[in-house]
């Protein structure tokens, strides 16, 4: 039985003639432990995917199982990292992750989720700045402690929805070694949703692209044989690697491609004749 | 340099840019930027408010004259040349009982001040003098649990100032009580804000006026006897009712347009309804709230006078009414005096709300 499990799944926005079908007939299945990337073009309805699998919004038709049982708004078990970092501006790197761990473990005493609060932010290398608001800190920073604010409530599968995309390529690959430190701690599932082919492929055990929208539907999963722990520096040499990355850039680039080439919209010019100005003069 | 820092953070919470260039100019680190902003900040408004006086001066010395012409034309059409001529030597010597009655020059508005300020010592002292004659007597009186004797004598200048401020924070925070709460329910709930939208709108726009008729009729109805404080509570009811509206507004803005980030990672850590409120749409929408109750404090300042007026509490609106029924030559400038007071106050006031605005509100992107 798969962990994370998505059965046909269609999401309509809108009612009637304005509606747009958004996702169509997503299928998708993920292990315990594995960690999977979903690779798509922006707007193609990479954020309502997430959405429906953490529980904000809810599908139009099919189903949303996570350890067999369907998905009923948001929870615990499933902790998001957003793509603006969200985090309350008015506390402390601190209180924040506080907040999150006091929702998770209500009935810890204080002096045990101080210590969980201190874990975590330190496994993040933020103990410097627990007392510091988000104003002041950086872009980066503030992802890290988004990252420890998920993973303070110890979900059972993370959810990454374009974690890095507001970062400059330094701090990326910064946090990509971090993350996947972290995750390979513990070995929780995780499911991120990037832009990046060289994100998914460094990080994930396998790659799914996800086709431009409307009627977006998941395309074929590529499997990444590269072992762990990978090295950026050597990931350019390794054969697999380019395979990889080639084959999965290839098929989006066809995608892309037919988009280009089939369009189906009726443009009707108005009906005028050019006015013959030599005439007037 | 730890002084500097922390002059610097007042002047940023208190909102005022005089003080820098000052800071750096008396410890003499200025350079030629800094001698331009203390040109900027503090000698250019120095010198308007001279030039205000000097046209102020000249406006009223103009205004003296005509005045002055139309009386002694009148003295010459109606009696003749021989009254005329006593009545210019009457203006020319200064005697008060001839003199023009129009604008008062800054000079008169100068000496009523002192004469306000005088008085009040005067009364002061008249207050002080009363309270030890009657110190063992209304011992006594407390003793046999009657009410001790108060000081029944004319209010000073500067008691009318300290009964208006009292009344403008009752009723501002009588309207901070209504205000709030049912901006936030509202905020919260869509139906409730469509439903009582019309309420909002109508009497929003009521003028204090007829606010103040209103609570008139239900205050004497509910209390049967008229003492004094009467005029006070009615005056703070209609000063709250009259202002509560803008925070109401503003609250209910705040409340419904929180950032919508904020509401998913609140849904996301699962937070109890009670939680949600406290814990993250009324932090987010203070500035907002904020904003609106500065309006409020500023606007009932503003309706404070008239409404002090019409219900006949010792304030600054009876002060301004009295001096206006007097008709002295004296009254104009008293009334000018008061103008200038009650301005001072309410820019007082407004930086009061500022700092505290400052002081908590938060940055989000910063």
């Amino acid at each position: 039985m798969a962990y994370l499990e998505l059965k046909n799944i269609c999401k309509t926005y809108g009612k009637g003639s304005d509606a747009t079908e958004v996702l169509s007939n997503i299928n998708l299945k993920i292990e315990e432990g594995e960690f999977v990337a979903i690779v798509g073009f922006t707007g193609s309805g990479k954020t309502t995917l997430v959405n429906l699998i953490n529980g904000l919004i809810e599908p139009t038709s099919g189903e949303v199982l996570f350890k067999g049982k369907p998905v009923v708004g948001t929870g615990h078990e499933r902790g998001v990292i957003f793509q603006n970092y969200s985090l309350l501006p008015w506390l402390t790197v601190g209180q924040n992750v506080y907040m999150a761990v006091k929702e998770a473990f209500p009935h810890e005493k204080k002096s045990v989720l101080n210590q969980m609060v201190k874990d975590y932010v330190g496994m993040v290398n933020l103990l410097p700045a627990i007392n510091k608001r988000p104003k002041e800190l950086s872009g980066g920073m503030r992802q890290r402690v988004a990252v420890a604010r998920a993973l303070a409530m110890k979900p059972e599968m993370i959810i990454m929805d374009e974690p890095l995309g507001a970062l400059d390529a330094l701090t990326r690959g910064n946090l990509q070694d971090e993350i996947l430190k972290i995750w390979g701690k513990e070995k929780r599932t995780a499911l991120l949703i990037t832009n990046d082919v060289d994100e998914g492929i460094y990080m994930a055990d396998k790659i799914i692209p996800l086709r431009p929208g409307p009627k977006a539907t998941l395309g074929p999963e590529f499997k990444i044989d590269i072992g762990r722990p990978r090295d950026k520096t050597e990931l350019n040499d390794n054969p697999n690697y380019k395979m990889t990355r080639n084959a999965i850039i290839e098929y989006l680039m066809d995608i892309g491609n037919d988009r280009k080439s089939v369009t189906q919209k009726e443009y009707s010019l108005p009906d005028l004749d050019p006015k013959n100005f030599v005439e007037l003069l | 340099m730890k002084e500097s820092i922390a002059l610097n953070r007042v002047a940023r919470y208190v909102g005022s840019g005089v003080f820098i260039p000052i800071k750096s100019i008396l410890t003499g680190q200025s350079g030629k930027e800094d001698f331009k902003n203390f040109l900027r900040k503090m000698l250019v408004p120095f010198a308007s408010i001279v030039l205000f006086i000097g046209f102020w001066h000249l406006g009223a010395k103009t205004l003296y004259n005509i005045e002055a012409e139309y009386k002694i034309t009148k003295a010459l059409n109606e009696q003749g040349q021989a009254e005329a001529d006593a009545v210019r030597a009457c203006i020319a010597s200064g005697a008060i009982s001839c003199q023009p009655n129009t604008l008062p020059s800054p000079a008169q508005v100068w000496a009523s001040f002192n004469t306000l300020l005088e008085d009040y010592y005067v009364i002061k002292a008249n207050k002080q003098a009363f309270k030890e004659k009657t110190a063992v007597l209304n011992e006594n009186r407390l003793a046999e649990g009657k009410a001790p004797i108060t000081y029944t004598g004319r209010p000073s200048f500067v008691d009318q100032i300290f009964t208006s401020l009292k009344t403008v924070f009752a009723g501002f925070f009588l309207a901070m009580l209504i205000a709030v709460p049912i901006g936030i329910i509202i905020g919260l709930s869509k139906t409730l804000r469509s439903s009582f939208n019309w309420l909002i709108q109508i009497f929003k726009p009521v003028s204090p006026v007829v606010w103040l008729l209103l609570v008139f009729m239900i205050v004497k109805t509910l209390t049967k006897e008229s003492n004094s404080d009467s005029a006070f509570i009615i005056s703070f009811i209609s000063v709250g009712l009259c202002s509560m509206w803008a925070t109401l507004v503003n609250t209910a803005m705040g409340v419904s347009s929180v950032d919508k980030d904020y509401i998913n990672v609140a849904k996301v850590l699962k937070l109890g309804p009670m939680q949600k409120i406290f814990k993250i749409i009324l932090p987010s929408s203070l500035p907002l709230i904020f904003t609106g109750l500065r309006i409020t404090l500023s606007v009932a300042w503003m309706v404070l006078i008239a409404i002090e007026l019409l219900a006949q509490s010792p304030g600054l609106g009876s002060f301004v009414w009295e001096e206006f029924q007097n008709g002295a030559m004296d009254s104009n400038s008293k009334i000018i005096v008061a103008m200038f007071v009650i301005g001072l106050i309410g820019f007082l006031l407004d930086r009061i709300m500022l700092t505290v605005q400052n002081l908590i509100s938060f940055n989000k992107n910063d």
